[in-house]
């Protein structure tokens, strides 16, 4: 069956939570509809502070909304909270409940929590340990262990027990290439096999671009956009971005000064988002002529979803592309 | 507790996974926690022994002097401030740094109980102070020549305080606005059972009586002081540590409730 077969998994509707500060209320979920089908990787992309972690701990009953409803599997999240865990699985960011661990201790004591018995908890925690290549340090404590390893591990926390939905915040922060792509594979096998749902929380494009069959874009609380990345990034395919570095104050000419009137800058960073044929004219003019002594690097690129991201209005620098 | 579900959703919801039974959750919880021994034991050791050592050695001085400090009770305190220094200190620490860095939704988003995870925690901890108390009991005990026949009575005192204080050190991290509140709260609360310990009862000013009345630890200072007379009152000691349990069952009840608390209104 296809993911819209499979009907829906998460159904979230107007959902707002604002914090009272005596600084002033903060809206850190604002009016957000969403709906995760069952078997898709949904995502949540936004930079740090967009709300992305408020709105996951409302989905998964961990914090309650002001207004709005979500429903998982037509249960009602909001009234029966406890019902969540049922199905779910979740990667918090913070990994200190599991920190004095060994992994593989930290392994079976989740599985057990997830009421697996004694032996399948074990082979749970071994082929856990065997999928994302934790063999070298399962016996070590996860405070010990570097920053990299110590996420991989508690990644595997959230895998073990095989629940019907992930939700995973940031799970490959920090991790290197090889074990980024263990847990994209991971989370993939469970989709294939399983038609496990899984929503995936970033602020990194690349993961976005390469994992998710949907994202919400979020910005200060709501989502300004929500569909497939490729939809999403044909929103701005007519444009390409050149980002530009100065050596030093940008000298004065007709050039610089039309692109930096279109230009976002940060610092002697410029990043521009320009037709593709007007970008290779300018970028040919920049190279050819003496303002290329002034460049210190530049690059020309596709549109990727901060592009998107940064034309729907959002503000924040903070994205990752690598 | 299974909620309703809309009709139009039943037929591609998935089987709810059967939930982990209460005893499988402590036991879990105890297992894990427990593991951490092999890294923290030996300082966790070292500290918790080495004061109450300290007390022992120092206030023979005060006895000698003719303080009005009894041989008994300073063995008993010194003892049960061993478990207090883990128990009540370092677990107060150790639930507000989890509470303060929202660890604890790591347990909130899991199908268990809050009292089998607090229940469990604080068994484990209890058992870290196992080795210094007993440590403590029998070398304290030789040191002033106590008859070592019942020194046995240290073990339930040790399971009767080293529960019920986990049980306060729980709530007092949970319920602390921050972590540096909880330290602070869990330090003096094993200064109060310090002292409390120590002193005599029939010293003490009548306002600072009635809190000894309601510090678990007491009870379990005076069943163990009780067992080092000749003739112990053997039904004594089984009341104070009934009422020292008692307390553990209610500290217990109180933590599931703020630990519930905790994950839910960060």
């Amino acid at each position: 069956m296809s993911v819209g077969e499979l009907g829906c998994a998460f159904a979230v509707r107007g959902l707002r939570k604002v914090y009272r500060a005596k600084s002033g209320d903060v809206v850190a979920t604002d009016l957000v509809d969403l709906v995760v089908q069952r078997g898709e990787v949904f995502g949540l992309l936004g930079p740090n502070g967009a709300g992305k972690t408020t709105l996951v701990r409302q989905l998964i009953g961990l914090l309650r909304p002001d207004a709005g409803t979500v429903e998982l599997f037509g249960h009602d999240v909001v009234a029966h909270p406890r019902v969540v865990p049922d199905y779910v699985a979740y990667l918090p960011q913070d990994d200190a409940a599991l920190a004095d661990q060994s992994v593989a201790v930290a392994l079976e004591t989740t599985a057990r929590l997830r009421g697996l018995s004694r032996l399948a908890a074990a082979q749970a925690r071994d082929a856990v340990i065997a999928e994302l290549g934790l063999e070298e340090f399962a016996a070590r404590p996860i405070a010990k262990l570097s920053g990299g390893q110590r996420r991989l591990a508690v990644v595997g926390a959230a895998l073990v027990g095989d629940r019907p939905v992930l939700v995973l915040d940031e799970p490959t922060n920090g991790l290197d290439p090889t074990a980024r792509r263990a847990v994209w594979a991971a989370v993939e096998r469970r989709r294939a096999q399983f038609a496990t749902t899984v929503v995936l929380v970033t602020h990194n494009v690349l993961e976005a671009e390469t994992v998710l069959d949907r994202v919400a874009i979020l910005d200060r609380g709501q989502v300004i956009a929500s569909d497939t990345p490729g939809r999403l990034k044909a929103m701005v395919d007519r444009e390409v971005r050149l980002e530009l570095t100065w050596r030093d104050e940008p000298p004065a000419d007709p050039l610089v000064s039309s692109l930096r009137a279109r230009a976002v800058e940060h610092g002697r960073r410029w990043t521009v988002r320009l037709p593709a044929d007007e970008a290779h004219a300018a970028l040919a003019d920049l190279t050819s002529g003496p303002l290329f002594g002034a460049l210190d690097d530049f690059t020309l690129s596709t549109p990727s979803l901060e592009d998107v991201y940064l034309t729907l209005g959002g503000a924040a620098r903070d994205l990752e592309r690598a | 507790m299974t909620a309703a579900v809309t009709p139009s959703a039943q037929r591609v919801v998935p089987e709810a996974s059967p939930r982990p039974t209460f005893a499988a959750t402590f036991g879990a919880i105890f297992r894990g926690q427990f593991s951490r021994a092999k890294i923290a034991a030996i300082p966790i050791f070292i500290a918790a022994t080495l004061q109450s050592v300290g007390l022992v050695v120092l206030l023979k001085g005060l006895i000698d002097s003719g303080a009005d400090v009894t041989e008994q009770s300073v063995v008993a305190g010194s003892s049960v401030t061993v478990v207090s220094f883990v128990a009540l200190n370092l677990l107060a620490q150790r639930f507000g740094a989890l509470k303060a860095s929202g660890a604890l939704d790591y347990f909130g988003a899991l199908p268990v109980r809050p009292a089998a995870v607090v229940t469990g925690t604080a068994a484990a901890w209890a058992s870290f102070t196992v080795p210094g108390s007993i440590l403590v009991a029998v070398g304290g005990a030789a040191f002033y020549r106590l008859p070592l026949s019942h020194v046995w009575v240290i073990g339930p005192v040790v399971v009767a305080a080293g529960v019920s204080l986990a049980g306060l050190g729980a709530l007092l991290g949970l319920i602390a606005p921050r972590p540096e509140i909880a330290t602070v709260a869990g330090q003096l609360g094993m200064s109060l059972v310090m002292f409390l310990g120590l002193v005599p009862a029939h010293r003490l000013p009548g306002a600072i009586q009635a809190v000894r009345a309601i510090v678990p630890s007491t009870y379990a200072v005076d069943a163990f002081a009780e067992s080092f007379r000749a003739a112990p009152n053997w039904a004594t000691i089984a009341v104070d540590l009934t009422i020292c349990v008692a307390v553990c069952g209610l500290a217990l009840a109180v933590s599931a409730w703020a630990f519930r608390r905790a994950v839910t209104t960060r």
